[in-house]
């Protein structure tokens, strides 16, 4: 297993390349750049003077391509850069932001999984019932509701309506923070692992092997711990960790939406500012910790499923 | 009897209504900063964003502070300004302040502060200001290590020599500016837990969720500040906002057109509401290089076919007030008497007729996708300006992108929101034929006339003559309309009914004194 692990993390490499590259190329062709963006506000001047400056501070006078040799060469050393917007190391900055992401990633996951799952199992037990109509409608919502106004409608009726929760914010470790955001957040994953869920139960339920082990005089509690469920686990672990890995980019709304301090909010400030390190530097965890999620979840599936064998 | 009891009764209402408004010591103060997700750093320096203005002015003093009630600058770290014959040399006298470790203010304090920020190669934006200083831009360009202009007269005196006429209040009052103390700032891990001159001292900063502050004990005027705590949350999403302050987990809210009109038909938040014409232009660029935009009366015209009155009252809900020339109505030298241009297509067809263009032209127009100065105003315009004849062809552009676009001359036209004051002369300096298009004179407008009166009003050195020409200067810009003059921006701030203390900061509503602002016992922060 050990030597599959390394080779997958190895295959990460050239994938990181390539989304610094990109992120680079798009960059360079899109435009505004950070000088230019001082001047949103329509209160302050940059002239060309200062923006020669600027662009010789920040190395954006010297060619793409050696600014990219650049990059890559600092990123062989962890060294991400500076950000042109706070001149901090990119590092800092991510360092102080991701504790708040992966939280609020655990948070929704843990939606996700705790609602989603058991709900998809019971659609498939029952299929037609009116639990398996109403995990389906709930699916569907889930997966068509634009984050964003679920979030407002979120604080609405939980905030502002009910009381239960703050609107916004971090806290300091009051759990009660962090429920509407990931909730919020949580939905999309929870609707499409409860439709994961029913699909793969349906469908091992039909396999001929169930058939035999009912044939044999197996129980329906039994088939469906020992048999369906173990089987279907595999697909809805595949789809938890593709799930869990795009949460994360997915919680640059919620984020912003609830003053969260994630990595999220970060990446959107640094995109409106052009502060292409920062943004690159948060892309490039995002995808990583994509990455090292799926490589965790293939080791899962195996210890799931004693068939799946990696050489 | 009875006018004894009447006079009692008068007497006691009078002493409740004056207890009232007694400033209350103590209690948290919930501020929002409204203009995205973050601030950048706990570095004032660094940032030219209002929404770290907004932290600024707790945590740091500057030399000068903006009065809303005043309308103009007055010193704040500086105690006493003096002002030298020629109007170019300031010698400026510091009170006796401390910084938020205990430490003494000195002048060598504020002299490292404005070296630190003409560091050549750090660009920092305080740099635009203090460039006025004679011989900073030197010691930016790495030319000298010292700026020539600014010497220590004693421990809590300088002397300041500018490179012009300017009233070096309307430079020194911004958070780019803060006065750092020299020998910390440059310790390592200074930044982690800043300290400066402010009302308030630093406690914590989660990025992205907010800003902590407490009450400064030895804050240099006394009594003050009132509140015990400060925090400041940014929240960028006006919908989250409106949530929040509903709920009362936040104390003001600054309002969108859509929230605004929400508002004020509500009973009770319509008690609560903040409104100050800001000194921000909304106007469309006309860019002379494009033909038909060279003729005055062709740029007239527009100014003519826009309906801005119905587009205010529609579109924009009327959260803006009607613009009359460059200068927004908050600044002394706008005209109270000149009128805007009326909304007349027939005499906006004749004027195309008598430059050429009888038929009209088709123009592209640059336009962001914000709601008050960007695509939806663009596409309000559009039928009034066919029915002259003028067909325009939208040019979406990112709001990060616009300010360089703009800067290159890359447009036809283009709808921005641009600061309008609150120094008349500095801002109607940037339609002199010296300025550059890319410092701000965007449309380059060249006028010998105009040019000689901002000459001549940056010369004079008498106030009421200076007003005048700077008047007349509006005026002229009025009628040769650069741009089509929209609207100034009506700032709103909704606050709860136990804040009080609020000042309407025409510079930037959102960004208060601290110090004045004070909660009363109603207020259900901890």
């Amino acid at each position: 297993m050990l030597p599959y692990v390394f080779r997958r993390l190895l295959q990460a490499v050239p994938i990181l390349l390539a989304v610094a590259a990109l992120i680079f190329v798009l960059f360079s062709v899109i435009p505004g750049d950070f000088a230019s963006s001082q001047m949103a506000d329509g209160r302050t001047n940059v002239d060309a003077e200062t923006i020669a400056r600027m662009n010789k501070q920040f190395g954006l006078d010297k060619p793409l391509p050696q600014r990219l040799a650049q990059y890559v060469g600092g990123l062989a050393t962890f060294d991400l850069g500076d950000s042109f917007r706070t001149r901090q190391p990119v590092t800092t900055l991510i360092a102080e932001r991701l504790w708040p992401s992966l939280q609020l990633a655990i948070a929704a996951m843990f939606f996700a999984v705790v609602i989603g799952v058991p709900l998809g199992f019971l659609a498939a037990v029952k299929p037609g019932s009116w639990i398996d109509m109403l995990s389906m409608v709930f699916a569907v919502s889930g997966l068509s509701l634009p984050l964003f106004w679920l979030g407002l409608l979120l604080m609405y009726a939980f905030a502002l309506t009910l009381g239960w929760f703050p609107s916004f914010g971090y806290g300091d470790g009051d759990p009660r923070y962090i429920v509407l955001p990931a909730f919020a957040l949580g939905v999309a994953p929870l609707a499409l692992l409860a439709r994961t869920a029913r699909a793969a139960v349906l469908e091992v339920m039909h396999a001929d092997f169930i058939r035999t082990a009912r044939a044999k005089g197996a129980g329906s509690y039994r088939v469906l711990r020992q048999h369906v469920l173990r089987n279907a686990l595999v697909i809805v672990l595949t789809t938890l960790g593709l799930q869990f890995g795009s949460v994360l980019g997915q919680a640059v709304v919620v984020e912003k939406l609830f003053a969260w301090p994630g990595l999220g909010s970060l990446l959107v400030d640094s995109v409106t500012w052009r502060d292409i390190p920062v943004v690159q530097g948060c892309i490039l965890t995002i995808v990583l910790f994509f990455l090292i999620v799926n490589i965790a979840v293939d080791v899962l599936c195996a210890v799931v499923d004693p068939r799946i064998k990696y050489s | 009897m009875l006018k004894r009891l009447a006079f009692a009764t008068a007497f006691s209402l009078l002493a409740f209504a004056a207890h009232a408004q007694e400033p209350r010591k103590g209690g948290t103060i919930r501020f929002t900063a409204p203009y995205g997700a973050s601030f950048v750093s706990n570095d004032s320096h660094v940032s030219n964003q209002i929404q770290d203005e907004i932290y600024g002015y707790a945590l740091h003093g500057m030399l000068f502070r903006w009065d809303s009630a005043a309308g103009k600058p007055m010193p704040e770290v500086a105690e006493r300004v003096t002002a030298s014959a020629d109007g170019l040399t300031y010698t400026v006298k510091l009170r006796e302040a401390f910084f938020h470790n205990g430490r003494k203010l000195t002048a060598d304090d504020v002299i490292w502060s404005f070296h630190r920020i003409m560091d050549g190669s750090k660009n920092y934006p305080g740099a635009l200001y203090v460039a006025r200083i004679k011989g900073a831009t030197d010691v930016q360009k790495g030319q000298a290590k010292e700026i020539s202009g600014l010497k220590k007269v004693d421990d809590s005196t300088i002397e300041m020599t500018m490179t012009d006429k300017v009233d070096p209040g309307f430079l020194f009052y911004s958070a780019t500016t803060a006065i750092l103390p020299a020998k910390e700032a440059q310790a390592p891990g200074f930044f982690d837990k800043p300290v400066g001159l402010g009302p308030f001292k630093f406690v914590e900063h989660v990025p992205g969720s907010r800003m902590v502050f407490d009450r400064w004990e030895k804050y240099y005027k006394p009594g003050k500040p009132y509140a015990d705590k400060l925090v400041i949350v940014p929240m960028g999403e006006a919908a989250a906002r409106d949530i929040a302050f509903r709920n009362k987990e936040i104390d003001v809210s600054i309002l969108g057109s859509t929230q605004y009109v929400a508002y004020k038909a509500d009973a009770n938040l319509s008690k609560g509401i903040l409104e100050v014409a800001e000194v921000f232009t909304r106007n469309m660029g006309m860019n002379p290089e494009f033909k038909p935009f060279s003729d005055k009366r062709v740029r007239q015209a527009i100014n003519y076919a826009i309906d801005s009155e119905l587009i205010i009252k529609r579109l924009v809900r009327d959260k803006a007030y009607r613009a009359v020339s460059w200068l927004p109505s908050s600044v002394p030298a706008f005209d109270k008497d000149a009128k805007p241009y009326a909304f007349d297509p027939e005499k906006a067809k004749k004027l195309l007729a008598e430059a050429g263009y009888p038929d009209g032209f088709e123009f592209e127009w640059t336009a962001t996708p914000n709601e008050s100065w960007g695509i939806p105003i663009v596409e309000a315009t559009i039928p009034m300006l066919a029915k002259v004849g003028i067909k325009v062809k939208v040019k979406p552009v990112e709001t990060s992108a616009l300010g360089g676009v703009v800067a290159k001359g890359d447009f036809q036209a283009y709808i921005w929101s641009n600061t309008s004051g609150p120094d008349a002369l500095t801002r109607l300096k940037c339609f002199h034929s010296a300025t550059p298009r890319s410092s701000c004179n965007y449309t380059t407008f060249k006028n010998a006339e105009y040019d000689k009166l901002i000459d001549a009003a940056s010369a004079e050195s008498d106030p009421a003559k200076q007003l005048g020409m700077l008047r007349k200067a509006n005026a002229m810009l009025q009628e040769e309309a650069p741009v089509w003059f929209f609207n100034y921006n009506k700032a709103v701030m909704a606050y709860q009914p136990w804040l009080h203390g609020l000042q309407p900061n025409a510079t930037e509503l959102a960004l208060q004194r601290y110090e004045d602002l004070w909660v009363d016992a109603t207020s259900p922060a901890k």
